[in-house]
């Protein structure tokens, strides 16, 4: 029936913030970025995946009413909207430096666990991103 | 939307943002006492009103969701390490195993022990655990 994942999304409450963050600091690249009269279609992806996108979505009218844009915004900024992003990566604790470096603002530092060792940030708007070294 | 309505929704937005910073270095820092100064400095707002604005933004007060953090964290090392329930007591805050038992107990409706006996192991992401296991109570 499916074949792969190919977009997912994440509100952001400023998109030229969005990209400064997603790919001047993160390092992903523009996928798409169009002006389509009633949106700004925005999307990101790690460089050399462009079939794995990630829409930087603005929540606001006609799409949503103001009121629930409003909305929206007020759960970006708590924190408390779905939007997570988990990526992988060969060394967890060298690309956690870089970041750091670049002013990123950690939520966890990068620790041992089952699974591999990882860390986690928060983009500036509230979204919750967590990046995986994966054991071998 | 008048241009008035958006500055304070932004205004809004801000202190969320700032409020979510300080409950994140509540969540780091869980094992330590609740360091008012520190986290209003952090929030950027004054020590008198952090209590409030945290409670205002989150639903409920710094010490409750601090409380609750490390019963989570308790419920955690319980399930996926061996250390004694003692230990555990004091590895994620608590003064005494009499307060931490009560405590647990009341919010996780079990106690420690019993808990224990009953866990599974899981290998979600921690922020994904910790948001899902913290007691809702």
């Amino acid at each position: 029936m499916f074949n792969a994942i190919t977009h997912s999304q994440i509100y952001v409450l400023d998109q030229d913030r969005a990209l400064d963050f997603y790919v001047g600091k993160l390092g992903l690249e523009v996928n798409a970025d169009v002006d389509m009269g009633f949106m700004r279609w925005l999307t990101v992806s790690i460089p050399g995946h462009p079939e794995r996108q990630i829409l930087l979505e603005k929540p606001g009218p006609p799409s949503l009413s103001e009121e629930t844009a409003q909305q929206v915004r007020e759960l970006v900024t708590k924190g408390a909207t779905g939007g997570s992003l988990i990526f992988s990566t060969d060394d967890c604790r060298k690309t956690y430096e870089t970041l750091l470096s670049r002013g990123v603002e950690f939520t966890e530092e990068p620790t041992d666990r089952s699974y591999g060792i990882d860390c986690a940030l928060r983009d500036p708007f509230g979204n919750r991103i967590r990046f995986t070294q994966p054991k071998p | 939307m008048r241009w008035c309505d958006g500055a304070v929704s932004r205004a809004a937005e801000e202190t969320n943002r700032r409020m979510l910073r300080a409950r994140d270095a509540m969540d780091r820092g869980y094992a330590e006492p609740l360091d008012v100064p520190a986290l209003a400095r952090i929030a950027q707002v004054s020590e008198a009103h952090f209590t409030r604005t945290f409670r205002a933004t989150f639903g409920e007060a710094p010490h409750r969701y601090l409380q609750r953090r490390r019963v989570e964290r308790a419920m955690f090392l319980l399930r996926e390490t061996d250390h004694s329930v003692t230990d555990i007591c004091f590895k994620v805050g608590f003064a005494s195993p009499g307060t931490f038992s009560r405590t647990f107990r009341a919010i996780v409706g079990r106690s420690p022990r019993t808990y224990r006996k009953e866990a599974v192991a899981t290998d979600v992401p921690t922020c994904f655990t910790m948001a899902w296991t913290r007691p809702s109570a």
